[in-house]
């Protein structure tokens, strides 16, 4: 297993020139390696991109393959719809979220309102189609902080290793020692409400779990034979992780990310459940929730169907992460 | 296992090296559970005093209302609460006052915090241990169900059922509970807490996303041993299916879910912010979710440290329970599961 994915289906080109070089204390693995790539070419898998190794490629291979999972297509699906939702609001529904016909109030849903109106007379739909925009973006820029401030830490610490290593870890490890629900509320406290400040919030608490990955990561990756290579050619350290390690090394944290994406979209949702996220006419799908408790007698959609939206959205986001996941084992083996 | 019958003077000196070094190694983990309490105040020390905003013109605008503060208050305030001296100095006295239990006064009322969060913490402390309990009789009942059926679409189910656990929000579980069971059926009291019956429907709320992750893990190493060659040996000598599932590899698979158990504890006591916001139970989650709208940053403080105390003890425990638990801790070998 150790270098095997890397060093044979990865970098093809790493894993050639590491064989040129030759003598070495890796060269059983070099055979390995070079089994594996020639594997690799042989079903025509595109080189460069380890975590796609499993996937079928081909159009008629990929609906195939969905077709023998309607969960995972499903989820696909859905999500799609929900991105669409929030980058284009318009295409689905006509209505304006924020505001109401006094008259049409608190009517259950229907084909005029398919999820039905508040004690305003705004159509529910509309607002959670608008609040997915603000949900949304909020989960995307939580991940995208901690992806982006975790994957940089882990390399730090991987490639520098030493005493770096040593501080940034443990720095990572401290951030773990705080629940993550209450350090996201220090951070609200200290900064104030708003979506941006709750994706921030969120963001900081997931940093930990991607700096961990990335790092353990870049040691797997730099013990591999093609990046003694590389080295030993004289190639510089920086251009070494950038070029060698770093392509190498991120797959599993992207798939992490997508693992990662459901809990903050439900951190996130938690945060606006509370009344920390955006300002109240504006709709965000926490708090369309927290909105409808008041009704939660005489009303049950006020609270039932953001929440079952939030609820799906989330489900099909693990699912598809999953789904990546599996994949990602599979081009392990 | 089995067959570690050792006799004798080696057996004692055995015993009393372990213990030797069992001491040195309880002594190391205290030392280092206190480094990480240090660690996680100086975190949330940082959060909270030194983030690019104002603490005195947060606190004195009291969470968003604009009122109007001369700056000469504002001044007076920052004396009072000693955000006039340098950061440093600021850090230096909050962490020894800490370490001496004295958090400082609440902004919104000036009762001294560790008063606030003691008279909080009953009632929270009944919520997260009923949700313990059942979040570990549901997790392990679900796990263990699930791996011992032979049926497939009943297998199938079951392990389904943690994913969606997991993927709903706690806050949507509570009010949907709240509206069948309480409104719709009448069973239940919906808010308040009087007696075992107000209970029941938060720490059911709370329990969910802990017992959804429990039953993950302890399904997922319940299969791990299932499949190990010495449950093989136990099904060849003759023991019954009942007995190698639940006194062999329930036993053996118990382990990993431990592991969790100090992060669970975590997500149960901050699960109460929003579970007892939801249900409008007094206690230490409502005063946090206040003291967060009222941005009361000496209260969040206090509030953030003791979740890390709670955390980084429960980790503590966990990690002494081990050598317990497991023979190949004691012996001071590696443990593999």
């Amino acid at each position: 297993m150790s270098g095997g994915r890397n060093g044979g289906l990865g970098n093809a080109a790493g894993g050639g020139r590491s064989n040129a070089v030759g003598s070495g204390p890796g060269n059983g693995r070099n055979n390995a390696a070079g089994r594996l790539l020639r594997r690799g070419l042989r079903s025509g898998l595109p080189p460069g991109r380890p975590w796609r190794a499993g996937a079928p490629s081909g159009w008629t291979g990929r609906v195939r393959f969905l077709l023998g999972r309607p969960g995972l297509a499903l989820s696909l699906l859905l999500l799609a719809l929900v991105l669409l939702a929030a980058v284009a609001p318009g295409l689905f529904t006509g209505r304006d979220p924020l505001t109401g016909v006094p008259a049409d109030k608190l009517l259950a849903p229907s084909v005029h309102h398919p999820f039905g109106t508040d004690q305003l007379g705004r159509d529910l739909f509309a607002r959670t189609v608008h609040g997915s925009s603000a949900s949304l973006r909020a989960a995307g820029l939580a991940v995208g902080i901690a992806l982006f401030a975790g994957s940089a830490v882990g390399l730090l610490a991987g490639a520098l290793r030493g005493w770096v290593d040593v501080v940034l870890t443990r720095c990572t490890d401290v951030l773990l020692s705080i629940p993550a629900l209450l350090l996201s509320l220090a951070v609200v406290t200290a900064l104030g409400f708003g979506t941006v400040k709750v994706a921030l919030a969120v963001g900081l608490t997931s940093v930990a779990g991607f700096a961990r990955l990335m790092r353990a990561e870049v040691l797997r990756v730099r013990a591999a034979d093609y990046v003694e290579a590389a080295h030993s050619l004289g190639v510089r350290r920086h251009a070494v992780v950038l070029r060698h390690v770093l392509p190498n090394a991120w797959g599993p944290v992207l798939v992490f990310a997508a693992v990662e994406f459901g809990t903050v979209l439900l951190a996130v949702s938690a945060l606006s459940f509370l009344g920390y996220g955006a300002e109240p006419p504006q709709p965000e799908w926490g708090a369309l929730v927290a909105d409808g408790r008041d009704y939660l007698a005489t009303a049950w959609w006020l609270t039932t169907l953001p929440g079952l939206t939030i609820a799906a959205t989330v489900l099909a986001a693990n699912r598809i992460a999953r789904a990546l996941e599996r994949e990602e084992e599979a081009s392990v083996r | 296992m089995s067959g570690r019958r050792v006799t004798g003077r080696a057996a004692r000196g055995r015993l009393r090296r372990a213990a030797g070094r069992g001491l040195g190694f309880v002594a190391w983990r205290l030392l280092q559970a206190l480094l990480v309490l240090w660690a996680a105040f100086t975190l949330a020390f940082g959060v909270l005093y030194l983030l690019p905003s104002d603490p005195v013109t947060i606190m004195a605008s009291g969470g968003g209302e604009a009122t109007s503060v001369t700056e000469e208050q504002l001044a007076d305030l920052r004396a009072e609460y000693g955000l006039d001296q340098s950061a440093w100095r600021q850090y230096a006295t909050r962490l020894l006052d800490a370490a001496h239990g004295d958090f400082g006064a609440s902004v919104q009322t000036g009762e001294p915090v560790r008063r606030v969060i003691a008279e909080a913490l009953p009632p929270t402390v009944q919520l997260t241990a009923t949700a313990l309990v059942l979040a570990v009789v549901g997790g392990a009942g679900l796990a263990l169900a699930a791996t011992y059926t032979r049926l497939r679409r009943l297998r199938q189910l079951l392990l389904s059922l943690p994913a969606a656990g997991v993927s709903a929000p706690t806050f949507w579980v509570g009010l949907l509970l709240i509206q069948v069971v309480s409104f719709r059926w009448g069973l239940l009291p919906a808010i308040g807490q009087d007696g075992w019956r107000s209970l029941v429907l938060p720490s059911l709320t709370l329990s969910l996303p802990s017992g959804a992750v429990l039953a993950q893990v302890f399904a997922r190493s319940l299969r791990t041993a299932l499949a190990e060659p010495w449950a093989e040996t136990a099904r060849a000598k003759g023991a019954s299916r009942l007995r190698v599932h639940f006194a062999h590899a329930a036993r053996n698979a118990a382990l990993p879910p431990l592991t969790v158990a100090g992060l669970l504890l975590g997500n149960l006591l901050s699960g109460s912010v929003v579970v007892e916001t939801v249900f409008s139970r007094a206690g230490l989650g409502r005063t946090t979710a206040q003291a967060v709208g009222a941005q009361d940053i000496p209260l969040v403080l206090g509030v953030v440290a003791f979740g890390a105390a709670v955390y980084v003890l429960a980790n503590l425990l966990v990690d002494l329970c081990y050598p317990l638990l497991d023979p190949r801790v004691r012996a001071g070998r590696a443990v593999t599961a």
